[in-house]
Order: structure tokens, then C-alpha cells, then sequence
């Protein structure tokens, strides 16, 4: 390899062993490298698909159709590079945003949206922390409910609507990958969705804003106001401090 | 096309530079788009308006719009210019399938345009680094087996029995992404446009960072190292170093690389044993990581006085120093304490801007001004300009990384803060946000500089190719059909 400029260098013994075993050997060394990698990512992942890996809880619901649409948009949109979903077991993270989150809270999240970045902040206990308006205006005008806020306003989410066969979609997908939804669930996503954001509706009038059940923002609400909440609401039947 | 003289004794082969060319133009390209949208979504931060009012410009569709175009079309074509170049050379073979090269290469940009259409609209994954919906994850798999056929194909008709470090780099990048992208991208669809994913919760937390933390290695740490395995001993005209350091570290790295996904899952609900090993192996990483960082540079032993004239060693010098630098910081992150203050922090940022910015553009500039006249044959139309464009991005990296630092313990410090009643002392998160204002517009600054830099590089790529063709002396035997 000297002509190439490419010259190893001094060779010592056990490196005499690997240039004539490995180096001139390319489906060995292939074989050895695919290995080398594959040994860590089995430790570390198949565990999780035993019992002792995965924490799971009766306390938790699957999403609503209204939520698995809310929860849709909120992928959508990216929220997670901005929001965690995430309390972390430290005393400042508990006073801030409540109980630490627990691995069971998240059973059902396909994808999982913990996030790795706190340009606002965390959303895990956010649900009824605010009603309902207030999403609805802070997803209009970010700086009409917090002054001096940097997020962008959302106010297509106001105008947008919801297509109840695109959600039945995503229900019967989330059902096949083992979310407990039942045929009556699947056959009543319409109904259901139109149950759901009739409350919310409600509860937006209340505020004096009009809208109608099948819009984007009514989803999101639904999502933003479940977040945590069965969680904390588990936690607190069990007597655990935090 | 360009041929090894024929001399006495020695292979002639008739090498596809052409593939090289286009690979090399697409990096070009690319990285200054993908380091404009870098500029626009910090500017984002520092002055929300430039969200624009348009759902398609928000930062939350445009981020990963800016980490995709800059890791898998920026930093993903250079890997393949440098290895379809290097790989030619060191087995003595043109490449096994010029079609195989040609639809691996369009198939690339198809798959990056896609990105840059379906980002804006909002069709995404929402898993980091793994946005891409379905069909498009599809096309990434089918894309990287032409590549992998072609790979191995080529190594198959190789003239040279031994088979040189760097490529040890590139087929580890090609086995390892092939298996990380499969296996996390598992999915069921629900539409065309959307799927979920087969695991849940946690499990997809733990797979989705096992497959994030290596995309990072395999794609941006590799392949890049086989770079400086075969680039930096040409450009400084020196043998590498240390044949057994290069052994060691690159089956430490290997082996442990993969374990340390779970230090982006810290003081979360996975498992404590997992934690802790992503933790410790992160830490072990310190070692495999500097083998290659001293490797690197004390190649350049005895060629150091270049270092003041030569442009490109300078970018290779500065790029493998952040590679040590980003590489000591990543495991020092690694502990948990350390992880509690730092994570969700600008911190990441400058840590992740410091490998980037630093290690895999730097390198990358390195490369292209190697290759760029010797795959035209021509002279770099300005070169003055390159030495500018050194500067300007080591300027601009070092106020792009202090910035974050800074802005990154300031608010992770007053997250945290208690009071003495055992109150939150900044219980109103907006107020830290305010704070960290100048941070933002000054690492705006930073990423600007870096960004003009690049954009000189364009300028200087385009004007060389137009120019005059080197005199028939100084070239090789075969002249570009260009």
C-alpha cells in the first residue's frame, strides 16, 4: 500500500494476526463488524419486550379518537422539538410541573414524544392545568395568554377540520399494533368523536367562543387536556409523595 | 474519466470519477441549503416573527427540515463522494455497477427532496432524525441495498488483497445503518401518510435513541473517520501514525458505540439497568474516540510547518481538535448529574453544533477543496478564499458553541433554582426564556458566519469548473471528459 501513500506504519505482532485474518477478508470482516454492532442493541432492547422491561398499568386509558386526532396534529406540527413530555425525579422538575413520570404513563404512545428540548415548557401534567379557552386562544396568539412568549401562533388549527375516516384509520393501525381498542370502538369513532368535541365546544361557548366539534383545534384540546392527568390522578390513589 | 498512469509493473484502471462529480456537487449544494434553513430557524428563536405566519415556515416543521438536509444530504453525500473516490483507489477497481452508482445516487437525492416537500406540509414521523414517513423509509432501505450490492461488489473484484482502515470505516457505516434505520423504522400504516410505530412508550423512547445516538456515530462519525483515514495522510503527504491504534480504536468504537443510545433516556421511566449502561459504556467512549483523534493528528508528525500555508490541512487540524473536543464533552454529558443540569438545554445544542459544525463540516470543506481541482482538473479559482472561509467558520463555530454553553447552564441552572422557602426562584418559565435572548441572537451570528463561509465554497466550486483545464503536463494521463 506504500504507492498509495497509505502506509500503516510499524506492525507489531497481534497486528501481523488481524491484517492476515481480517484485512484481506472482506466477508469476515463484515461478519466480525456486523457483531460488534448487534451485541450492545440486543442486550439493551430485548429486554424490554419481557416484563421486566416495560411497566404496565390498568389506570391507563388508550387515546380517544378525538385524542389520537389531537395527538396526530401534534406530531404534525412538531411540538416535541420544542416541548418535552418528560418530568424528571428532581425536586425542581416536581415543583414546577408535578409527579415525576413514570414509564406506565406512556404505554400507549406510538410515537413516543418525550422530547430532548425545553424551548417551552414540559407538557406532561399540562393537562387541566388551564381550560380549555386558554389553549384556544394561546393556539391563536401565543402572547395573548403568556406576554413575551417566542412560539409561533397556530391560527390554521382554528380553520382546519378533522376527517372522521382519516382518524378511524389511524384507530384500526393503533389496534393492530396491540392498542386494546374494540370492534365497537372502531365502528364508533364517528360517534365518538362527535360526543367528545360537543363537550369541548360547550366548554368553549361558556368563553364565548364559537366553534364547531370537527376542528383541529378542538382534537388538540382534547390530547393537551389528558396529558398526565390519569397518571397523576393513579399516583395519588396509591398514596405515593412526590 | 481518469486512468492510473501506465507504467511498468503497474494496474491501470479506468476509475468513475463522474459519480465522484456529482456526489461532490450534491454535498456543495446541499450543506448550503441545509445551513440556510440552520440561519432561518435561528433566527426563529431569537425573533419569533420569522415564523413567518405560515403553517409551512414554523420552527416545528422546519427543524427537522435543517437537521435531515444537513446530516443526510450535506454530510450523507459527502461520505459517499469520499468513498466512491477513495475506495476506487485503495482496492485498484472502478466500481462494481456504474448503474448500481448512478441509481444510488439519484435515489439519494430523490429521497432528500422528499424530505425537504413533506417537512413543510407536516407529514412526519416525529421521532428525531427519523421523521421520514413509511413509504419514503421504504425508499431509504431500497437505496442503501443498491448501495451495500455495489459496496460489496466492489470490494469482491478488488486488485489489492489488503484491505486498507478507512474501508473498515465504510463497511461498518454500511452495515450498521442498514440495521438501525430497518429496525426502528418498524412500523403499521395507517395511511399513505402516517404510520405508528410497533413499539410503545419507552420501548420506542429506548430503539428510537439506540437507532438516533448511532445515526449519529454510524453517519456522522465513521464514515467520517474513514475520511481522515484516507484524506489527511494525502494532504499531509505523511503514513499514518499508528497502525495498532487504528486497529484498537476502531473495534472499540464499534462495539461500544451501539450501547450508548440510553444516555439520552436519563432520570426517565426506562429502566434504571439501562440507564446506567448507556452511562457507563459513554463514558468508555472517551478512549476508542481519542485513539482516532490522536491518530489523526499526530499523522501529521513531522509535517506540522505545512499547517501555516495549506488551507486544507488547517480545516482537517481544526475538524479532528473538535472531534476530540465534541467526543470528550459527549461522555462527560454521559454522567447523570452532570445530564440532569444539561439536558433539555442549549447545551445539547452547542454540543451536537461543536461535532457538526466543527468535526463534520470542517472535515467535509477539507475534502472537497482536496478533491475539487484534482476532479476537474483545473485550480481553485480563488484560493485566498478557502483560507477566508477557514476563518470565518472557526469564528463562527467558537461564538456559535460559547453561546450555547452559556445560554445552556444559565437556564439550566435556573430551572433548578430553590429558594431558600423551598420555593422554585424563577417559578415563570418565559421570564428564563427572555434571558436567553442575546444567547440566541448571537449564536445567530455564529451560524451566520459559518453559513457565509459555505456559500463562498459554492462560489469557488462553480468558478473552478468553468475555468480553463489544467496544461496537459501536470495532469494525469487521462484528462476529465468534462
Amino acid at each position: 500500500m506504500a504507492e498509495n501513500g497509505m502506509d500503516h506504519g510499524s506492525e507489531k505482532k497481534y497486528g501481523q494476526f488481524h491484517r492476515r485474518v481480517f484485512e484481506s477478508n472482506a466477508a469476515l470482516f463484515a461478519v466480525a463488524a456486523t457483531v460488534a454492532i448487534l451485541i450492545g442493541g440486543i442486550v439493551e432492547i430485548i429486554p424490554m419486550f419481557t416484563p421486566a422491561g416495560t411497566e404496565h398499568s390498568e389506570a391507563i386509558t388508550p387515546y380517544t379518537p378525538l385524542e389520537v386526532a389531537g395527538r396526530d396534529i401534534y406530531v404534525s406540527e412538531g411540538c416535541y422539538l420544542c416541548h418535552s413530555q418528560w418530568v424528571r425525579p428532581m425536586r425542581a422538575e416536581i415543583l414546577r410541573y408535578g409527579p415525576w413520570s413514570r414509564a406506565w404513563e406512556y404505554q400507549y404512545d406510538r410515537p413516543f414524544q418525550l422530547g430532548s428540548r425545553r424551548i417551552g415548557p414540559d407538557l406532561h401534567r399540562v393537562g387541566n392545568k388551564y381550560p380549555d379557552a386558554w389553549h384556544y386562544e394561546h393556539m391563536r396568539d401565543p402572547r395573548s395568554t403568556t406576554p413575551g412568549s417566542v412560539m409561533p401562533p397556530y391560527p390554521w388549527l382554528l380553520d382546519d377540520r378533522i376527517d372522521p375516516e382519516d382518524v378511524r384509520a389511524s384507530v384500526i393501525a393503533l389496534r393492530k399494533t396491540g392498542t386494546p381498542y374494540t370492534d365497537e370502538d372502531v365502528a364508533g369513532v364517528e360517534e365518538s368523536l362527535a360526543e367528545q368535541g360537543a363537550a369541548i365546544v360547550a366548554r368553549l361557548a361558556t368563553a364565548g367562543i364559537e366553534t364547531t366539534p370537527d376542528r383541529s383545534i378542538v382534537a388538540l384540546i382534547a390530547y393537551l387536556q389528558r396529558l398526565g392527568v390519569e397518571g397523576r390522578a393513579e399516583l395519588e390513589a396509591q398514596g405515593v409523595e412526590y | 474519466m481518469s486512468a492510473a498512469t501506465a507504467a511498468p509493473g503497474r494496474i491501470v484502471v479506468d476509475y468513475d470519477d463522474d459519480i465522484v462529480r456529482k456526489f461532490f456537487l450534491a454535498t456543495v449544494i446541499w450543506g448550503v441549503v441545509g445551513m440556510l434553513v440552520g440561519v432561518i430557524i435561528a433566527l426563529q428563536l431569537a425573533w419569533w416573527p420569522a415564523n413567518l405566519g405560515l403553517p409551512w415556515t414554523t420552527f416545528g416543521r422546519l427543524r427537522p427540515l435543517h437537521t435531515n438536509a444537513v446530516i443526510f444530504a450535506f454530510a450523507g453525500n459527502i461520505c459517499f463522494t469520499g468513498i466512491y473516490h477513495s475506495m476506487q483507489r485503495l482496492l485498484k477497481t472502478r466500481m462494481w455497477s456504474d448503474t448500481l452508482s448512478k441509481i444510488h445516487f439519484w435515489g439519494w437525492q430523490l429521497i432528500i427532496v422528499s424530505a425537504a416537500i413533506t417537512y413543510p406540509l407536516g407529514i412526519t414521523q416525529s421521532r428525531e432524525y427519523a421523521e421520514l414517513i413509511w413509504p419514503i423509509d421504504v425508499a431509504v432501505t431500497l437505496i442503501w441495498v443498491v448501495f451495500a450490492i455495489n459496496f460489496f461488489g466492489t470490494l469482491a473484484i478488488r486488485k489489492v488483497k489488503h484491505i486498507y482502515v478507512a474501508i473498515w470505516f465504510y463497511m461498518s457505516f454500511v452495515i450498521t445503518i442498514a440495521v438501525l434505520h430497518i429496525v426502528n423504522n418498524l412500523a403499521m400504516p395507517a395511511t399513505f401518510l402516517r404510520s405508528y410505530p410497533i413499539y410503545s412508550g419507552m420501548t420506542d423512547a429506548l430503539v428510537q435513541w439506540w437507532y438516533g445516538h448511532n445515526a449519529v456515530w454510524f453517519f456522522l462519525t465513521t464514515p467520517f473517520l474513514g475520511l481522515m483515514y484516507y484524506y489527511l495522510p494525502k494532504a499531509a503527504d505523511r503514513p499514518i501514525y499508528s497502525y495498532r491504534l487504528s486497529i484498537i480504536h476502531f473495534w472499540g468504537l464499534i462495539f461500544l458505540y451501539i450501547w450508548a443510545g440510553p444516555h439520552h433516556l436519563l432520570y426517565s421511566g426506562l429502566p434504571d439497568w439501562a440507564q446506567t449502561l448507556g452511562m457507563v459504556f459513554s463514558i468508555m467512549l472517551l478512549a476508542p474516540s481519542w485513539g482516532g483523534m490522536l491518530n489523526g493528528l499526530l499523522t501529521l508528525k513531522g509535517a506540522w510547518h505545512k499547517l501555516r500555508t495549506d488551507p486544507i490541512l488547517k480545516f482537517m487540524v481544526v475538524g479532528v481538535t473538535f472531534y476530540g473536543m465534541s467526543t470528550f464533552e459527549g461522555p462527560m454529558m454521559s454522567i447523570r448529574s452532570v445530564n440532569g443540569l444539561a439536558h433539555f438545554t442549549n447545551w445539547v445544542v452547542g454540543h451536537v453544533h461543536s461535532g457538526a459544525l466543527g468535526w463534520n463540516g470542517m472535515l467535509t470543506f477539507a475534502v472537497l477543496y482536496w478533491l475539487l481541482p484534482r476532479l476537474w482538473n483545473r485550480e481553485v479559482a480563488y484560493p485566498k478564499m478557502v483560507t477566508q472561509h477557514f476563518w470565518l467558520a472557526t469564528i463562527g463555530i467558537v461564538i456559535y458553541t460559547v453561546a450555547m454553553w452559556a445560554a445552556g447552564l444559565m437556564e439550566g441552572l435556573q430551572w433548578r433554582a430553590v429558594n431558600d422557602a423551598g420555593q422554585l426562584a424563577n417559578p415563570i418559565f418565559i421570564d428564563i426564556v427572555h434571558r436567553l435572548e442575546p444567547f440566541y441572537w448571537l449564536r445567530l451570528l455564529g451560524g451566520t458566519l459559518y453559513f457565509v463561509g459555505a456559500v463562498m465554497m459554492l462560489i469557488n466550486v462553480f468558478k473552478t469548473i468553468r475555468g480553463p483545464e489544467r496544461v496537459a503536463a501536470a495532469a494525469p494521463a487521462t484528462a476529465p471528459a468534462s
